[in-house]
């Protein structure tokens, strides 16, 4: 309990836990749909992107946000492109991009700063990287993915689980795929910096992938995914204070427990039903 | 009035015609099947009843109060949808977005639609089911149910009985044939079992490019392409 008292003491800790929760919970959300879509190496491009923006953004001394959210917008608007013209194949020019940004980023860094602490936080994340700017922009941006995400939950599930079909019926695919890539585009941008850009994909995969193992429904994986993320990012925040580890690490760390766990219901679950 | 009708059409990619000049149309009441070998045109034809692709030449009219998002589609199963979590209901259920419109919740009469296509089709008692863990046959009977939310007048089903076994299939066209009698739903059917399809069709599109054949299947079975592929076989 003290030790509670005392972590939540630091304000930095208490903008690690606002901000972390609410990525945590968009990504989740927005995971669901993209790991369904067989989308889910989007995420891990788009954090490559990130990281190639926000080291061209710290060499120019310019703000890492306002670089870096366009940046990997843009880039989510093309991949999806790409992902439609069935000339170039999705995943070859998924890794392309996410190379190819990784690159960019360490030449820039290396040529700039030298290969320092800042990119070591860049790649596996920071608890002591949250501003009080991005506590604000989490907080609108969350708001935002969640009202989309109730006022467009039936269309969304309409385009995750048959799009021909979807589009067939008058349904815009196009404006909600370009919707959710820009939202998980935000997302990303967000969590990478506490995550690291190598591992804030996990944040979209896990998740749904754990409540898969158990859910049976849509809503179910929708509400399951969203409690397992947060609960696993505070746990991971928690241990990473405690322990002084890494805190995307920890994060991560604590969501293949989940995933064993859940594994393991599931398997016992259908033994039962057997 | 026809609720298609196709004048003149022809649809290509990227500069090759797939399909030419075709004129067909489809009558309420009407079931008509699609037939035709592989790379015939059928699904890219599909793809523009559908407005999912535009035409070259020519035009698609839409009459008797058949709205082009109102046309009830039954695809052919993704991967996508092998192992994906959502129940019956939620499946039947999402045939009704095209009468939302802006509209982001379904209403008291969706769900009641849901639930009589379900009762319609047997499969009511399946509702609370996981969608992947269904049979091939109960899956279709579920897509089919999506399609019966989505329309009032037009079934356009692609390919429905691939990979389902010959019973199983049997029991698909018979509910197919009652749907088309007693609710009067107009069915449009891909097909490439050209003899189940003179079974129970009313009208035969013979599809290579362009209509190597269109009219009732009487008439179908006595012209000599009907007896180059039925092979003498009536």
């Amino acid at each position: 309990m003290d030790m509670i008292i005392e972590m939540l003491s630091y304000p930095f800790m208490v903008r690690a836990f606002v901000v972390g929760s609410l990525v945590a919970l968009c990504s989740a959300l927005l995971g669901v749909s993209l790991v369904l879509k067989r989308y889910s190496m989007i995420g891990d491009g788009l954090s490559h992107v990130g990281f190639g923006a926000l080291a061209v953004a710290a060499s120019l001394n310019l703000a890492p946000l306002t670089v870096a959210i366009p940046v990997v917008i843009l880039a989510a608007v093309l991949l999806l492109r790409i992902r439609g013209n069935s000339r170039i194949k999705g995943d070859a020019a998924i890794a392309l991009i996410s190379t190819s940004s990784l690159a960019v980023g360490v030449m820039v860094i290396s040529m700039t700063t030298g290969m320092n602490t800042d990119v070591y936080n860049y790649m596996f994340g920071s608890i002591l990287a949250m501003s009080d700017e991005d506590v604000v922009l989490s907080v609108a941006m969350a708001v935002i993915v969640l009202a989309l995400f109730v006022f467009f939950y039936h269309k969304i599930f309409a385009i995750t689980f048959d799009e021909t079909f979807a589009r067939a019926t008058g349904v815009k695919a196009d404006l909600y795929n370009t919707l959710i890539a820009v939202l998980t585009a935000v997302t990303i941008v967000l969590g990478m910096r506490m995550m690291g850009a190598l591992l804030i994909s996990s944040l979209i995969i896990f998740p749904a992938l754990t409540s898969m193992r158990v859910c049976r429904t849509f809503k179910s994986v929708m509400i399951s995914s969203a409690v397992i993320s947060v609960v696993c990012l505070i746990a991971g925040i928690t241990v990473s204070y405690v322990w002084a580890t890494p805190a995307g690490a920890s994060v991560v760390m604590a969501n293949i427990a989940a995933l064993l766990v859940y594994s393991l219901i599931g398997v016992l679950k259908n033994r039962g039903a057997v | 009035m026809a609720l298609i009708k196709c004048e003149n059409v022809s649809i290509g990619y990227e500069g090759q015609t797939v399909v030419k000049d075709l004129d067909f149309q489809i009558a309420p009441g009407d079931y008509l099947c699609i037939v035709g070998e592989n790379g015939s045109g059928k699904s890219t034809l599909v793809r523009s009843l559908l407005g999912l692709k535009n035409v070259e030449k020519g035009q698609i009219i839409y009459g008797d109060g058949l709205k082009q998002t109102e046309i009830g589609y039954l695809p052919q199963q993704t991967d996508v949808q092998k192992d994906f979590p959502a129940s019956v209901y939620e499946v039947v259920r999402s045939g009704r977005l095209n009468s939302r419109g802006f509209h982001p919740f379904y209403t008291a009469a969706d769900r009641k639609a849901a639930v009589e296509k379900m009762d319609l089709l047997g499969i009511r008692d399946l509702a609370r089911q996981c969608f992947r863990d269904l049979s091939g046959g109960q899956k279709q009977r579920v897509l089919l149910a999506r399609a019966l939310c989505a329309t009032k007048s037009l079934l356009l089903l692609d390919e429905p009985v691939t990979g389902l076994d010959p019973i199983v299939t049997g029991e698909f066209y018979q509910l197919i044939r009652r749907i088309n009698r007693e609710s009067g739903i107009a069915v449009v059917m891909v097909s490439h079992d050209i003899e189940s399809a003179v079974k129970d069709a009313s009208h035969i599109l013979h599809l290579q490019e362009t209509a190597l054949f269109f009219g009732t299947t009487e008439e179908y079975k006595r012209s000599p392409v009907g007896r180059r592929f039925l092979g003498g076989a009536d």
